[in-house]
């Protein structure tokens, strides 16, 4: 995959970092050694994408690179180095399954087939609407939970064929569901109930 | 110093040393891919794998430190098998195109899967395959190949100081590319083909022309700059197919400039192959040799000696200035010089000479640049600044137009007053002199090619002695000459001897139409107009501004044709071998003017080449000290005069188009398109 097939075709004319966030970099660059301001380049990244609908124009690799006086390759290194930097656009909701060993052995093959009959989008595509995108990514460390649908920043947990379907169907109302685990359970508790330590539970 | 075992051999290295170096130490080969003595240590590619002693896992020996009392063996079935394993991943994605691959018969890979690897390939699935890049005339990418060993990178961000190539993506999808595939931008970046152990990059004006063991390969030395690289010139017949680096530690390591390797086939264009005689209609047309000397002999034997001038060109071999010299002596004019840029050097030898030696740059600890710019001028010598200035920081002050040197360098102006302040002391540049202790000062032509270039030259002196510059062992002051053939001129003394004229004589009298005849060796950085009213001989291998306004051309060698001596701006004496014979009835250039003067009943006192450098050994001696340098004696030289205010500028402004041989070259016409396409796009953005 060339350069060209990596970064989204209609790229912005140029960018600029909102006032906050200018404010923000300077705090940021603030905390490295003077002449090791590269190192700030993955949060400042992030700062970008955040600010630009959740993807990173060609544009403020070239501002970044300029900030932090980095070769301009060197930050692209980065920025298509990591799967969670977005070159392209992407829909308002971002959804990182995760098919990793444990999830996939907790069923996130039905969790992928669900969205695959909501939207018709396999990993790297995004729906007709334009609303949803949808990325296979490796673990995200919350095996416990299994499996894993990231929505943008949030963890959705235990989800199965249905329960995907219901999130979705939050999502495209514009109303999300609660975060975490939607079989209701606190945290990373036991599935059938707490079993040990019972003596210890706070009195209700 | 740590000492340590390899196979049973007990080796001791020096303190930094790695593992590596210890097998190497020891006499043990360690194949590697990552790896090179002059970057930076990746250990990515995994082939380099030792087993340690007490170590759980085959280590990495280019990343791996030498211990003291370390154990290594390098012939365990572990080694053996950890080295096919590596080969047999490396194999997967690499396609098996070797016999339609460049680099084939010269690839590390094939000669290491030979030796190292497994004899056949379990995988069968399909393999991997990438888009090519974009990477300018020069480098040709076939990206399937690239087995990411990443030297490219480190080589672009290291050594050229252009930190514009990177591998984008990771694991399987990672690739090699530039930004945005523009074109490298680096003077050096051809080296990236010597140094990618695969055929992802090879050479484009190379491409599919020959094997490599068809080629007869003769070492050399290379003339397009003053630095002298070390090259192999590969031919195969009469062509000049290739032109590659050859070791040389003292002055290009290992790289050589993309001009030294590219301009070679502007040996094949706008070649002079006859001679050429120009009729009474003003038009040139073929003639005999003998033809051609009767011409010149009628000429030359009816004019006053003080009416003969000569001028040498910037790529002329020892020899035949010697010979030209010694014709000159013998009618009697003195008006000869090797100075075609009109710089205003000669003298004192420590006047005209890099003195510290090039390698001595890896010693300064402060540089002031004046009038130069390395990075077009020499570029295999800037390497050398920049990899100091990483290494130290050291100073950099630059007298001169703003320019990109590939390392931070404050620019102090362009007027030539700024020198009297710097010895003066109110410059700010002057307090960096003065700390350091092995102070540095290069001038360039751009300061010396001037009217008043005697007068900076001058001035120049007077800050080398004022902060120490010149002290103890240390010779810090040096004169980057941007032609080959310069230093050897200045020490033949090819200077105007008494009553002759110089450039700027030789321009006056001819544009007055007072001289008879003025004789072009290879001469073609001149101003053609000024010879319009008078009788013309260039002697050379190119149809270029020389041959414009002859009116004799007698055909010559260029330097892969004739056995030559050419001392580089240090004043190194190097020996040029002939590749390829000149083509058609061209002749070797001293043999031209031995066969003149027979014309002209003139004894030179040589008859072969042989005797030719006995005659020449005699007048200086230092020239058969070969690849050696006479230092020269620290001495008065420069003028007192007054400098003007005229800016200072830089000799070399396009750097693949500087001479005969580099503006017919059409692969150089290229490079100069595509930077500037490229920087026609920067701007438009």
């Amino acid at each position: 995959m060339s350069i060209d097939a990596r970064i989204a075709e209609n790229q912005p004319e140029s960018f600029a970092f909102t006032s906050e966030n200018e404010a923000e970099i300077k705090r940021i660059v603030a905390k490295y050694p003077k002449g090791r301001q590269a190192s700030a380049v993955m949060p400042l990244l992030d700062l970008a994408q955040r600010q630009h609908d959740n993807w990173i124009p060609m544009a403020a690799i070239e501002l970044i690179a300029k900030k932090l006086d980095m070769a301009e390759i060197r930050v692209l290194e980065v920025a298509t180095f990591y799967t969670m930097f977005n070159l392209k656009p992407v829909g308002k909701y971002f959804l990182q399954a995760c098919t990793t060993t444990p999830c996939w052995l907790r069923g996130s093959d039905n969790m992928m087939r669900c969205i695959k009959d909501r939207f018709g989008i396999s990993s790297g595509e995004t729906s007709a609407c334009g609303r949803f995108s949808l990325l296979e990514v490796e673990c995200l460390g919350a095996c416990v939970n299994a499996p894993i649908l990231q929505v943008n920043d949030d963890f959705y947990e235990d989800l199965d064929y249905a329960s995907t379907g219901a999130l979705l169907d939050a999502l495209e109302a514009d109303t999300p569901l609660p975060v975490g685990s939607v079989t209701g359970r606190s945290g990373s508790e036991a599935t059938g109930g707490a079993t040990s330590l019972s003596a210890l539970k706070p009195a209700e | 110093m740590p000492k340590l075992t390899v196979n049973g051999v007990e080796v001791e290295v020096e303190d930094g040393s790695t593992v590596l170096h210890a097998c190497e130490e020891a006499g043990v080969e360690i194949p590697r891919f990552c790896y090179h003595d002059r970057l930076s240590i990746a250990g990515n590619c995994r082939m380099c794998l030792v087993d340690m002693e007490r170590a759980p896992k085959p280590v990495a020996s280019c990343a791996m430190p030498a211990g003291e009392g370390m154990v290594i063996r390098t012939d365990t079935d572990r080694v053996k098998k950890a080295r096919e394993g590596v080969m047999e991943f490396l194999l997967i994605n690499h396609p098996l195109d070797c016999p339609i691959c460049d680099q084939g018969g010269e690839c590390d890979l094939q000669d290491q899967a030979m030796g190292y690897g497994f004899d056949s390939s379990r995988y069968e699935e399909n393999k991997r395959a990438v888009e090519d890049k974009h990477m300018g005339p020069l480098i040709s990418t076939t990206m399937t190949r690239c087995i990411h060993c990443t030297r490219c990178v480190r080589f672009a961000t290291e050594v050229a100081g252009v930190p514009e190539l990177g591998a984008i993506g990771r694991g399987e999808n990672m690739e090699i590319t530039t930004y945005l595939e523009k074109t490298l931008a680096s003077e050096l970046s051809a080296n990236v083909i010597d140094l990618c152990p695969v055929g992802a990059l090879t050479s484009k004006p190379y491409a599919f022309a020959a094997r490599p063991w068809e080629l007869s390969k003769t070492e050399s030395v290379d003339v397009m700059d003053a630095v002298g690289s070390n090259i192999r010139v590969d031919a195969r017949g009469a062509q000049v197919m290739r032109v590659l680096p050859r070791l040389n530690e003292d002055i290009n390591e290992e790289w050589i400039s993309d001009k030294t390797r590219y301009a070679i086939d502007g040996l094949r264009r706008q070649r002079l192959d006859r001679p050429y005689i120009r009729g009474r209609d003003g038009k040139l047309s073929p003639a005999s040799w003998d033809e051609a000397f009767t011409v010149i002999a009628a000429k030359m034997k009816k004019a006053k000696p003080a009416a003969i001038a000569a001028i040498t060109g910037d790529q002329c071999d020892a020899e035949s200035m010697f010979a030209l010299k010694t014709l000159f002596d013998k009618l009697g004019s003195g008006s000869i010089d090797c100075r075609q840029d009109g710089t205003k050097i000669g003298g004192a030898r420590a006047g005209y000479l890099f003195n510290s030696t090039i390698a001595g740059i890896d010693e300064a600890d402060a540089l002031l640049i004046i009038g130069s710019n390395p990075r077009t001028e020499a570029a295999v010598l800037n390497a050398r600044i920049r990899r100091n200035w990483l290494s130290t920081r050291m100073p950099v002050g630059v007298v001169g137009p703003e320019m990109d040197l590939t390392y931070d360098a404050e620019n102090l102006g362009d007027d030539p007053a700024i020198l009297a302040d710097i010895l003066s002391g109110k410059s700010k540049f002057a307090a960096k002199l003065k700390r350091a202790k092995r102070p540095m000062i290069i001038i360039g032509m751009g300061a010396l090619a001037r009217n008043d270039g005697g007068a900076i030259l001058g001035q120049a002196h007077a800050i080398a002695d004022a902060y120490g510059v010149v002290a103890g062992d240390w010779n810090g002051f040096n004169v980057l000459h941007n032609a080959a053939s310069r230093v050897a001129g200045l020490d033949l003394g090819l200077t105007p001897g008494r009553g002759g004229l110089d450039v700027d004589g030789i321009y006056k009298a001819a544009s007055a139409d007072k001289l008879d005849l003025v004789w072009l060796h290879a001469a073609d950085e001149i101003e053609e107009a000024m010879f319009e009213k008078t009788f013309v001989v260039y002697q050379g291998h190119h149809g270029d501004r020389g041959a414009h306004v002859a009116d004799v051309i007698l055909p010559g060698a260029a330097y892969t044709e004739k056995d030559g001596i050419y001392l580089n701006t240090e004043g190194r004496v190097q020996y040029a071998a002939r590749a390829t014979f000149p083509p058609g009835e061209a002749r070797e250039d001293w043999t031209i003017i031995r066969a003149l003067a027979g014309r002209l009943g003139i004894n030179l006192g040589f008859d072969t080449i042989d005797e030719l450098r006995g005659a020449m050994f005699e007048l200086v001696p230092h020239f058969a000290d070969r690849d050696e340098i006479k230092p020269a004696r620290w001495a008065k030289f420069g003028s007192k005069t007054k400098m003007t205010s005229d800016a200072v500028g830089t000799a070399v402004e396009t750097f693949h188009m500087t001479c005969a041989i580099s503006r017919a070259s059409e692969t150089m016409g290229q490079c100069l398109m595509a930077l500037q396409a490229d920087a026609a796009r920067d701007a438009a953005e």
